[in-house]
């Protein structure tokens, strides 16, 4: 992923992640490809389409957007890109911010059941999995290590 | 008096009456939630799409610029629509009136009220009779509740590094009439704050004020004796007819908060109002423009904490499903 992105650095990007995985993966990627700009993060709780049925998550960190975004060319990265709900809404929460000169998405894993039409442009591993099963990014928060794991689904997906 | 009305089955928050009935965790939640939301009102575009094509309605049947201005901005910076209702109080029969404009209201397909009114248990009538996709927040009813303020100013104690398990809170003025002292000594043993004071004549002391859960003094320097928090209450001055106070200048001297009698709190004891201030009567200028007074930090935060209560009863109607990506 991050050989991928090097032809992208030209363009002083601004690293933007997006909780919680996706923060810790911009974080490595920000950290190994050593960039100017400030990492962002995204909470995009107030931008999912799915509010109404389940509600808020009070846990999860605001969003910080150090830098403005304005014209400038944005690396948003997840960790996992499944039904491409989640990059709608952090895409509507970036342009609250500014006018982006463009977004390029970087996810750590793709799998299926895409719900809507949006594409990574740079992918770490595709996966494919049955619909019932989850896959999770996890941290370590002493030594800094992602782990990812596969697990059912909990509840009624 | 809210009872089990202002959660459903799943234990979630659907309306905010009071904060007698509230756990910690509930209280917990919504103040992080509104931390959230703070950066909200610091960005560019000051919204989120959260109640996006929702309704809500200011429903005040007693003035207050403040409040109201603050539920609509919070209402707004949620992307709701918000309608202003400001009805005088004066009718005879209220309860009927009330009720009859809330069926009005309700026929227009609105979503959320903020209920302001002189009567104690207003917001939990309407609560009672409305539909139940219809939210209910109490923005204050007569000298019963006021459960956002109280949580502002929790959140305000927090901001301002309190922490709740350690410090003394001072309540000082007319707690007889004052449902932001009522609500905000709810909230504060809810969460576990070790001394909770009030401070007042005793004129304006209700009786049995250590059953709600706080000590009555009498003497300002004992009262605010190594406090960490000091909330001024507003004098109501419409309500001081009679002999509830013997003259302002002589409540002044005695109850007004004064650099003097501050001394005795904790050096970073920090001087909370709900507004509006009478500056000379309860508060003296020095005081109020100091950097100790949180006056306009409180105002900030309140909308932050309205959005966050907003958010959380109007969201989620659903058990919680796993998150999708």
């Amino acid at each position: 992923m991050a050989a991928a992105l090097k032809p992208k650095l030209d363009l002083d990007p601004v690293f933007i992640g997006i909780h919680t995985g996706g923060a810790w993966v911009a974080e490595r990627l920000h950290r190994d490809l050593d960039i100017k700009s400030a990492l962002g993060t995204l909470n995009i709780s107030f931008y999912r389409d799915d509010f109404t049925r389940i509600g808020l998550n009070p846990k999860v960190k605001a969003s910080d957007l150090p830098v403005d975004v304005e014209d400038r060319h944005i690396i948003l990265i997840d960790d996992v890109l499944q039904s491409g709900r989640t990059i709608r809404a952090a895409m509507n929460e970036i342009f609250d911010y500014g006018r982006p000169a463009s977004i390029t998405l970087v996810v750590l894993i793709e799998r299926g059941s895409r719900e809507l039409p949006i594409r990574a442009d740079i992918v770490g591993a595709t996966v494919t999995l049955p619909k019932g099963e989850q896959i999770k990014l996890s941290r370590d928060e002493k030594t800094k290590q992602l782990a990812l794991t596969v697990q059912k689904s909990n509840g009624n997906t | 008096m809210s009872g089990d009305l202002q959660f459903d089955s799943n234990k979630r928050l659907r309306h905010l009456l009071s904060i007698d009935g509230l756990d910690q965790k509930t209280i917990l939640e919504i103040l992080d939630t509104a931390e959230t939301f703070i950066s909200v009102g610091e960005r560019q575009i000051r919204k989120v799409p959260l109640l996006r094509g929702k309704t809500v309605v200011n429903l005040f049947f007693e003035a207050s610029t403040r409040t109201r201005t603050t539920f609509e901005i919070a209402a707004k910076r949620l992307s709701a629509d918000v309608i202003n209702f400001n009805i005088g109080a004066s009718s005879t029969n209220k309860g009927e009136t009330l009720l009859d404009t809330i069926n009005n209201l309700e026929a227009m397909h609105t979503d959320l009220f903020i209920v302001r009114h002189i009567d104690a248990g207003a917001a939990y009538l309407v609560a009672k009779h409305a539909p139940s996709h219809v939210r209910i927040i109490n923005a204050g009813d007569g000298r019963h509740a006021h459960p956002t303020q109280a949580l502002l100013d929790a959140y305000t104690m927090r901001q301002y590094g309190k922490d709740f398990k350690k410090i003394k809170v001072a309540i000082v003025g007319d707690i007889m009439h004052s449902r932001v002292a009522r609500s905000l000594i709810h909230i504060l043993n809810i969460l576990g704050v070790p001394d909770v004071r009030v401070i007042a004549p005793k004129t304006l002391l209700p009786v049995a004020i250590e059953r709600l859960g706080a000590h009555p003094y009498f003497d300002m320097y004992e009262g605010l004796e190594g406090v960490d928090v000091i909330v001024m209450l507003r004098i109501q001055r419409e309500r001081m007819q009679g002999a509830l106070i013997p003259s302002e200048q002589e409540y002044f001297n005695l109850y007004g908060l004064t650099e003097e009698k501050l001394v005795v709190a904790q050096d970073d004891a920090i001087v909370m109002h709900p507004g509006p201030m009478n500056r000379g009567l309860e508060i003296d200028s020095s005081v109020a423009d100091s950097d100790r007074a949180t006056i306009l930090p409180q105002v900030s935060n309140g909308i932050a904490v309205r959005m966050a209560v907003m958010a959380l009863i109007m969201g989620g109607n659903q058990k919680n499903k796993g998150a999708e990506n």
